[in-house]
């Protein structure tokens, strides 16, 4: 009855759009975590292993790099409409602004959904440029790689990369905003989708909430695992 | 004694009040003070209060919104300190009583601020845009004619009773006001869900939420980003879960037939 078009343009398809690519997403730093875990030991073996197997993919792992790419920015653009959107519709501040608290959802995450986004945007460009289309091969990061034969050292390249404070900082600091984005985003996604329901809303709420801490510490874990060396450190405590 | 309780029972009180001439005027805070306020007047017979005081004293007085007074025609409605309908929960301003303050408080008062709601003067608000959403489509077509059975239509209770809470909405625009996007989504929702849970409202109910998402949008009210402000804010406690709701219903809308454009004609 609503012609497409019309109906994703509106404000309630906005939101489809922004939940779909979201959820998506949110299902791709699951997979991406799951794979980091690699990171957790000290023997890189496994993680160069896994990065080689994926590179391996060829055509397939290029298809789905140009669909994350898409929904990336499908994610990113309709933010901006909605936030150009919500600029104009109340151009006159309030003198004092206070919540009611309540049943409402407002934190400063979800209040700051579109500067928590924004930083992780910028965060994954330079994350990408940093890791994989960092040095390789021919700058002599290499690594035996069984059946795969001789591969990229990507471990030795991402271990170095955190023993710098800086860099280790910067990705706690970006990780925890991940964490406040993910709080506000699963249940979000899932209510713009219409999937709450009074009997689960809390539920559903919590489930995001485990969900944002789950990621966000387990990405923020592996620079400063990687910089106190915990694994020798905790193994050793253990021997 | 009696000083003791005339100190209880009143307050004296600073008002800062939005004053504004007219739509495309500009606006500013003006500071009122307001001396011997009963803590048993309702917020809005405190403005009465001050405003004898003003109109004595030969100015133009707090210009402000308000029909019944007793929380159900949703026409009162100003910010209180930040908050739509002030620091209670569940309660129209004109509900909410001085009590709630404390003597030497500073109350901001400021309008329900939206673009889809034009200052007309001081707090009172142009809340015809919610007025225009309803025409889109908040109504059910019925042929009239002989007096229908009661009951005739088997409804179940707890759908009655879901479609209740939808229509407990007085329209008040309190959700607008307290949504960090000026979003009508609360609004809009409650109105679409009041009549999509009925079996009256279900043959309708696509080109309803069409209709009535449409006009929200072209009002220039804000999205929703989910954040419940406005079920914080709303004297009625309207629950957000009717926001879902008309997500579901436009969902079902994109996948409803086409109606042909001649319409239904008939045999």
């Amino acid at each position: 009855m609503i012609p497409l078009r019309k109906a994703l343009s509106s404000s309630v398809g906005k939101k489809f759009i922004m939940a779909f690519s979201g959820l998506c997403l949110g299902g791709f730093i699951v997979v991406h975590l799951l794979g980091n875990l690699a990171l957790y030991r000290a023997d890189g073996a496994a993680f160069n292993l896994y990065a080689a197997t994926l590179e391996s993919f060829g055509k397939f792992i290029i298809a789905a790099e140009l669909g994350l790419i898409a929904l990336f920015l499908l994610h990113a653009i309709s933010a901006m409409l909605l936030k150009l959107n919500h600029w104009g519709a109340r151009p006159e501040r309030y003198s004092v602004v206070k919540s009611k608290g309540g049943e409402s959802k407002s934190t400063l995450a979800s209040r700051n959904m579109i500067i928590s986004g924004g930083v992780i945007f910028a965060f994954v460009i330079l994350h990408v440029w940093s890791f994989k289309y960092g040095p390789g091969i021919t700058e002599g990061y290499t690594a035996a790689g069984g059946a795969h034969g001789e591969i990229r050292d990507l471990h030795r390249l991402v271990v170095e990369s955190f023993h710098n404070p800086l860099i280790v900082s910067a990705y706690v600091f970006v990780m925890l905003l991940l964490g406040g984005h993910l709080w506000h985003a699963f249940w979000s996604g899932l209510q713009s989708f219409g999937l709450t329901n009074p009997r689960y809303t809390k539920g559903l709420y919590c489930l995001g909430s485990m969900f944002a801490v789950v990621l966000s510490v387990g990405f923020l874990m592996i620079p400063i695992w990687i910089f106190f060396d915990l694994s020798t450190v905790l193994l050793g405590a253990i021997k | 004694m009696s000083n003791t309780s005339q100190s209880r029972h009143s307050m004296h009180l600073t008002l800062l009040v939005w004053r504004q001439e007219g739509p495309h005027k500009p606006g500013s805070l003006e500071k009122f003070t307001a001396k011997n306020v009963s803590e048993d007047m309702s917020f809005l017979e405190m403005l009465d209060f001050v405003n004898e005081d003003i109109i004595k004293s030969g100015k133009r007085p707090i210009e402000f919104d308000s029909d019944c007074r007793e929380g159900i025609c949703g026409c009162c409605g100003v910010v209180i300190n930040g908050q739509p309908h002030g620091p209670d929960r569940a309660t129209a301003t004109c509900q909410l009583h001085m009590r709630t303050f404390k003597d030497g408080d500073t109350i901001v008062i400021e309008p329900l601020r939206a673009k889809a709601f034009p200052i007309i003067k001081d707090l009172v608000v142009d809340r015809g845009a919610l007025d225009r959403v309803m025409s889109a489509g908040g109504f059910v077509s019925v042929k009239t004619g002989p007096h229908a059975d009661a009951n005739a239509i088997l409804i179940p209770k707890p759908i009655a009773d879901l479609a209740m809470d939808a229509a407990a909405c007085i329209g008040c625009g309190a959700c607008v006001a307290a949504c960090p996007n000026a979003s009508a989504a609360l609004f809009t929702s409650a109105k679409i869900s009041q009549l999509a849970l009925l079996p009256q409202g279900k043959p309708e109910a696509a080109r309803r939420v069409t209709g009535m998402v449409e006009q929200m949008d072209k009002e220039g009210f804000g999205n929703c980003t989910n954040i419940g402000e406005c079920r914080a804010a709303c004297p009625k406690e309207v629950s957000i879960d009717f926001i879902a709701k008309m997500k579901r219903e436009y969902f079902k809308a994109m996948f409803a037939p086409m109606e042909s454009a001649a319409g239904d004609g008939g045999a």
